[in-house]
């Protein structure tokens, strides 16, 4: 993963949900949500669809103005002693990624358009540099000066994974990442995970049990109507969570 | 200024995509003629006549277009959901409309260097000694027609009937800026041509009034 | 329930006041005759829908800053008595002019000018019942909202200053206003704006129950008990 250049340090933000609750109408897509996520815990988000991993997500992404509670964030400062709270939210969402289940990508763009035009959103130098270091890693650089519009579905998946990661995020946030991905896309997504972990961000991922990318899973949380149904923070059985995930999804 | 950065990469990133395909431009180019073409047969077009009522068809014609070509501005964030990837991105969200506004505006405005001159020759009218004023006009018109139908445009991509609802919403509320901007056109075309001071001051008044508004209050359409 | 039949009798008394007084008190006008006493529900129909808009207005403001629900509630409401207060307006314009002139509609500014403002308000209230989300409804109106409350001003100066321009005839003008006549005018005003408060409180308040209806049964749905007559509102559009 290309170090951040601004601030060579790895290292995770904490997520700390209070009371977030929010309705779309008749209905609650979270209700109440309390949850603290340490910097550097990688968590798996399970549960049926509906149950609001989505929106908990965007949550997470700042782009959901609650109908009640807050999203605040904590970040390790550089040499790892003490801690910092991003209070500016434009300032900390230079450090989010979010892989989305749509791919977040202009079609009418080459792949290289694409990161270059987020390379210079979220402020990096040699944003061209850095665009084409991205996709070498995600096996896109031959196609680099190709329109999206032309890519496969895997292909796009994996320039939606290495557009979210172009920045050096300290929180990713994925939503079901695997899906579309071939069995090189997985195991490329694993190791990519695997790089990240070990850097110390914080990930936060909605998945179906399966793939490579649970292996690296620290917790398990487990969403039913909006609410926290199960944590093993507080059962102590992460592993056993997916299994029943994975098994859950594939009876439906 | 903070926000002339990301607007200033996010009005390239506009202009590219439109450009690559410029299948808006080039409808909205027909679609102006058409309309120039068919409202002849509606009078008589002498020079009088041409004169009292060429301005205000040219200025119809141009709302039209307009309200036709600035729908896509927030559909086509729709299909990949990039409105989330731009809304995500350390920028404050009001340079995402500034930008739609000013790549709206920069389009309008080189069709409108094609259409106008058509304009003049289909009609018989003489633009080339007021060619500078007219210039400040069709400025200040078309940036009141972007201002109000961009934010108008992220308000219909939020409903349903969004085809209609756009030029529905921004008529009406679009009624002092093509008076304004068809009047002093009129008074271009005079003899001696005169350019109405205030006319102009209302467009420019307009113009400020529902840019600091969007300013204000533009971000919350971009929420969810 | 006691105190709103009250305020709805005295609300009638006033504005049968108003209309006799309308009717017999004032003195005629000079050259139009009976059918100038119009003048005494057109002008105030007119003034008590401004005082309607300038509500939704400030109360679309408030929304937008506190996202507090009472306020979009008071931003529709007020918007929803408003409109059928101009064409109150728009309506005895012509009713006037026609014995007075011989035609139903002139181009006049004033007249000119509450027609856009009254399409304006309708498409807010058009906009309103084609958004289903709420929050997302309440946003969005309220911007749009604050847009048309701006561009009133510019409506009416852009069209008085073409009107002066190109004259056509003016309904409603003509002559100084007798003392006795501007009396009965701000009766007539008082008793409209006591009839758009009456208005603007009922409508309010069906908003408001509609909120605690939803509220109740999704209360009732987490539970998991609905009773038969709540469920059978689970279908109904919820919309405003």
């Amino acid at each position: 993963m290309p170090a951040d250049s601004a601030s060579n340090s790895p290292g995770g933000l904490g997520v700390e949900f209070a009371q977030f609750a929010k309705r779309y109408g008749a209905r609650f897509a979270l209700r109440n949500v309390s949850l603290s996520i340490a910097p550097g815990e990688c968590v798996a988000l399970v549960g049926p669809n509906g149950s609001g991993k989505t929106t908990l997500l965007k949550a997470a992404a700042l782009l959901i103005r609650p109908t009640s509670g807050s999203v605040q964030f904590s970040g390790a400062s550089a040499n790892g002693a003490g801690r910092d709270s991003h209070d500016d939210s434009t300032a900390v969402k230079r450090y989010i990624g979010l892989v989305s289940h749509s791919t977040l990508l202009y079609d009418n763009l080459t792949a290289e358009e694409n990161l270059v035009l987020f390379a210079r959103l979220y402020g990096l130098d040699s944003p061209d540099r850095r665009a084409l270091a991205a996709l070498e890693p995600a096996g896109l650089a031959a196609r680099s000066k190709d329109l999206v519009r032309n890519f496969s579905r895997g292909m796009r998946q994996r320039l939606a994974i290495a557009r979210a990661l172009l920045a050096g995020p300290k929180l990713l946030l994925l939503d079901e990442p695997s899906t579309g991905l071939d069995r090189a896309g997985q195991h490329w997504l694993g190791a990519t995970l695997s790089d990240i972990a070990a850097a110390g961000c914080t990930v936060l991922m909605s998945t179906h049990g399966a793939g490579e990318a649970s292996a690296f899973v620290t917790r398990a949380i487990r969403l039913l109507a909006g609410s926290i149904a199960e944590d093993s923070a507080v059962s102590g059985d992460a592993r056993g969570m997916l299994a029943a995930a994975l098994a859950a999804h594939q009876e439906a | 200024m903070a926000l002339a950065r990301p607007i200033g990469i996010l009005l390239a990133k506009e202009l590219r995509t439109e450009f690559r395909t410029r299948e808006l431009l080039i409808s909205t180019l027909v679609f102006v003629l058409i309309v120039l073409v068919l409202f002849s047969y509606t009078f008589e077009p002498t020079t009088a006549e041409s004169k009292r009522f060429g301005p205000g068809l040219l200025w119809m014609a141009l709302l039209f277009a307009g309200s036709l070509m600035l729908h896509p501005s927030f559909t086509r964030e729709q299909s990949n959901e990039t409105l989330v990837a731009l809304r995500m991105a350390p920028i404050d969200p009001v340079s995402i409309l500034a930008a739609k506004i000013l790549a709206n505006f920069c389009f309008l405005l080189a069709a409108e260097l094609v259409l106008v001159p058509i304009f003049a020759a289909l009609y018989n009218l003489r633009i080339v000694p007021v060619l500078g004023r007219l210039a400040a006009v069709l400025v200040l018109g078309t940036l009141a027609l972007c201002i109000v139908g961009t934010v108008f445009a992220a308000i219909s991509s939020q409903a349903r009937m969004r085809e209609l609802l756009l030029p529905l919403l921004l008529l009406p509320l679009l009624t002092p800026a093509l008076i304004a901007s068809t009047e002093a056109t009129v008074g271009l075309l005079d003899d001696p041509p005169a350019l109405s001071a205030v006319y102009i001051g209302v467009l420019a008044a307009f113009d400020t009034i529902f840019l600091t508004v969007t300013w204000l209050f533009g971000e919350y359409l971009l929420e969810e | 329930m006691g105190t709103q039949a009250l305020a709805t009798l005295g609300v009638a008394l006033l504005l049968a006041v108003a209309a006799y007084c309308a009717l017999f008190v004032a003195p005629n006008e000079a050259t139009m005759g009976l059918i100038q006493r119009i003048f005494y529900f057109h002008v105030p129909f007119g003034w008590s829908a401004f005082v309607a808009f300038a509500i939704s207005f400030v109360s679309s403001i408030a929304y937008l800053r506190t996202r507090t629900p009472k306020w979009d509630w008071l931003a529709v409401s007020s918007a929803e008595v408003g409109v059928p207060f101009v064409t109150v307006m728009l309506v005895t314009g012509p009713i006037w002019a026609h014995p007075v002139w011989g035609i139903w509609w002139t181009w006049d500014a004033r007249l000119t000018s509450t027609f856009v403002l009254w399409v304006l308000y309708v498409c807010y209230l058009l906009l309103r019942t084609l958004i289903d989300e709420p929050e997302r409804r309440a946003v969005v109106s309220a911007v749009f909202n604050i847009f048309a409350a701006f561009d009133i001003p510019l409506v009416y100066f852009s069209i008085w200053f073409f009107r002066t321009q190109h004259p056509q005839p003016v309904i409603g003008a003509g002559g100084s206003l007798d003392p006795r006549m501007l009396d009965v005018l701000l009766l007539c005003w008082g008793a409209t704006l006591a009839l758009l408060a009456l208005l603007l409180r009922q409508r309010y308040r069906v908003e408001a129950l509609r909120w605690e209806i939803e509220r109740l049964r999704l209360e009732a749905e987490s539970r998991g008990s609905v009773p038969p007559g709540l469920a059978a509102l689970r279908d109904k559009e919820y919309s405003a």
